[in-house]
């Protein structure tokens, strides 16, 4: 495949990706009105935040009645492993300045692997912007009309929208879960821990604990 | 702390985390450690977030069928390779059918 061949290969898997998982704003939108956040709330965080993960975590401890600062800790600790993505990227976008400010916010996981896949520089640059900007239109749109629908629905766990939270981790989880026994016992491990501290400290703090099963499994 | 702040928090943390990554020199990466930390985290905080969110309410745990049966069509779903939001539906979808038979 020639130069320009890869570059509008890595503009289909963008635009691919970026609507997919976009209309997953909708599930968002959805559990973030039934934790009991206002739309307002939802959006700014779909506008803002952009990283769905942190922002399921955040609505999640809202909605368990969770202590605020344990909740905004658990959502930052998820929002850390986009940091790793960048320091990956940084090499092949080569973004400075203003530029770099701008790219920094579509530093996810869906731009990430898009981006990575990709075999030449050029590629990358041109799967990094086109993944950013579906996915960044796509879901703010369906946040917005996901909260705006479950708004109007009154009892969203009627419609079984409580488990749309829980179902999104297990699909983000579950690449990684395939692929590996050990991964497979520290997720056990961290939901065995989480749920075990539930009964005794504030909502928010067990998921924070479950981070102690990573020290076991590094420390072997 | 009102919930504006706590999502105000976020917003800037999460953002500041991102810069951190492009603006980062590149060598923190080859340390061992970080990269084998930070593929580690998020799969037991995501898979704590999971076992709370399904089995625990307002610091009680609680086992609800409805909910359990859902999740539970999302594994299905998830090992017949099924697209994400076909995922998503059919755990949303389970769990209402079967809330609404049990009443």
């Amino acid at each position: 495949m020639d130069t320009t061949g890869y570059r509008s290969a890595a503009i289909r898997d963008g635009l691919g990706v970026g609507v997919a998982v976009g209309l997953s704003g909708l599930a968002f939108g959805a559990a973030a009105i039934t934790a009991g956040l206002s739309v307002a709330q939802a959006c700014v965080l779909s506008l803002l935040t952009f990283t769905g993960a942190s922002q399921f975590a955040l609505a999640g401890a809202v909605g368990a009645g969770g202590n605020l600062v344990a909740a905004s800790a658990g959502a930052l600790l998820l929002g850390g492993r986009n940091t790793l993505y960048g320091l990956r990227m940084a090499d092949l976008l080569r973004v400075r300045g203003p530029r770099r400010l701008l790219a920094a916010h579509g530093v996810i996981d869906e731009t990430a692997a898009v981006t990575l896949a990709q075999p030449t520089p050029a590629a990358a640059r041109a799967g990094f912007v086109t993944t950013f900007a579906s996915l960044y239109i796509t879901w703010n749109l369906s946040t917005l009309g996901g909260a705006l629908g479950t708004s109007f629905l009154g009892d969203p766990a009627v419609l079984g929208l409580d488990v749309v939270g829980p179902a999104t981790f297990l699909a983000i989880l579950w690449p990684r879960l395939a692929a590996s026994a050990e991964l497979r016992w520290l997720a056990l491990g961290g939901a065995a821990i989480a749920l075990g501290a539930t009964p005794f400290l504030p909502p928010g703090v067990p998921v924070l604990l479950s981070a102690a099963a990573v020290l076991v499994v590094m420390a072997r | 702390m009102t919930l504006w702040w706590a999502i105000a928090a976020v917003c800037l943390g999460c953002y500041a985390l991102k810069l951190a990554g492009l603006a980062a020199p590149r060598r923190i990466l080859d340390h061992p450690v970080v990269s084998r930390f930070a593929e580690l985290v998020p799969v037991a905080l995501l898979a704590a977030l999971i076992a709370v969110q399904m089995f625990s309410e307002n610091g009680e745990l609680r086992f609800d069928p409805a909910r359990t049966a859902g999740l539970g069509g999302a594994v299905v779903a998830l090992l017949l390779r099924a697209p994400f939001l076909v995922v998503l539906a059919t755990a949303a979808v389970i769990t209402a059918l079967v809330r609404s038979f049990l009443g």
